[in-house]
């Protein structure tokens, strides 16, 4: 039952960590729970789908299937991740004008909640599928039986509340603050998944690796551990990073950086901007 | 310049998998009753691998090595094809991570 438990707490902390942080990115904006519950609805039916057709996915392009479609999840949702803090670079400053004028977040709506929503949604998507395909499997051997469901739904639970504490947690960094630090939560996360979709694609034999192993840090601090894991999602923590992990992690930080400095210019440094948009949280509350 | 270099890597992109598959070291890892047969694999080192994992059980598994960087999803009585590229000599550890208990085997280059 503990071991139920803790697989699917490891893969549903994936998602609810990643749900936590585009929870903070949308904070303040108008709509944003109806965009948020739908892509994570939608991220829960396409992950019945996904695992529903896993068979035909794990052979589909001459076995490369599976690798392919969790490169192409992973750099979608870094593509969304990196226009939204364009985005926030070249509108922040704008929105936070207009807002001191009004007085309140008329146009902040304006935000691109879809590409958070689309992030909400492969992150489910991908974990979620996993999460069926082990519970199926269960309920399939019937094996365990009631004792292992009821481990897989604690360990769901558990995921899902460590990710709600996370979010909670994000929410007493001061108001000034906030807007910048979920930025760069937002460029590490990216950058993170980046690497991810990096070993994905050298499993399917389309990339190098470079250099096979660059450190082994295995030993200080196993990617299979709590810290470790969250490290891993938050930041892209490798215990035994490929060479091509690194590069990709990097070009994708710079990356970022880079359009975030260009959609900025003519407004105002990065941090500032960032900071602009912030919403009073009483503000924030008071919205329908 | 960008649109050379561009086609340079599709192409190469397109051409490294059946390079690599044309002279890689094939094996087969049977996968029953939630555990891996054999469950120690000797392979030579330095050279390419294209491990298939045959899941016999009616249950999906996950195959799943940190010390390899592989995750991948095998559903219940069938195939799947893994291509590993030259390693150095030691060992690499895997797990079914759906029956972790169970399902342990390590690779041992030499």
């Amino acid at each position: 039952m503990l071991g139920a438990a803790l697989i699917v707490f490891r893969e549903t902390l994936e998602a609810a960590l990643i749900v936590a942080i585009v929870m903070g990115a949308s904070r303040g904006v108008a709509g944003r729970t109806r965009w948020l519950i739908g892509g994570i609805a939608a991220g829960l039916c396409g992950a019945g789908l996904v695992a529903g057709f896993a068979g035909v996915i794990s052979n589909g392009l001459d076995g490369r299937g599976q690798e392919l479609l969790n490169a192409a999840i992973l750099l979608t949702a870094v593509a969304m991740l990196a226009w939204h803090n364009a985005w926030m670079s070249a509108h922040g400053r704008h929105l936070a004008t207009q807002m001191r004028r009004i007085g309140h977040d008329v146009s902040v709506g304006a935000k691109p909640l879809y590409a958070l929503a689309i992030v909400a949604f492969f992150a489910v998507l991908r974990e979620g599928s996993e999460t069926v395909l082990f519970m199926y499997g269960l309920a399939a051997s019937g094996a365990g039986g009631s004792g292992l469901l009821g481990g897989s739904l604690l360990g769901l639970a558990g995921g899902a509340a460590l990710g709600w504490l996370i979010y909670r947690g994000l929410l007493t960094i001061p108001v000034g603050r906030f807007m910048t630090v979920v930025s760069w939560m937002v460029l590490l996360l990216a950058a993170g998944l980046a690497a991810n979709a990096a070993a994905y694609l050298n499993q399917a034999g389309i990339l190098p690796s470079l250099v096979s192993q660059v450190w082994d840090s295995s030993e200080l601090l196993s990617q299979d551990s709590v810290a470790g894991t969250l490290l891993h999602i938050l930041i892209g923590y490798s215990d035994r990073p490929m060479g091509i992990q690194i590069a990709f992690y990097l070009a994708t930080l710079t990356g970022i950086l880079l359009l975030m400095r260009i959609f900025g210019r003519n407004r105002a440094p990065m941090p500032k901007v960032a900071e602009a948009v912030v919403i009073d949280p009483a503000e924030a509350r008071a919205r329908p | 310049m960008l649109k050379r270099s561009l086609i340079v890597a599709i192409v190469l992109a397109l051409g490294a998998p059946t390079a690599i598959a044309a002279n890689a070291f094939e094996t087969v890892i049977v996968i029953k009753d939630h555990r891996f047969q054999p469950d120690e694999i000797k392979v030579p080192a330095g050279q390419q691998l294209k491990l298939v994992i045959d899941n016999q059980d009616a249950t999906p598994e996950e195959f799943e090595s940190h010390n390899l960087r592989i995750e991948k999803i095998v559903p219940g009585n069938s195939k799947a094809t893994i291509r590993i590229e030259p390693l150095k000599a030691g060992e690499y550890r895997f797990v079914g991570e759906f029956n972790e208990d169970t399902a342990k085997g390590k690779l041992v280059a030499e």
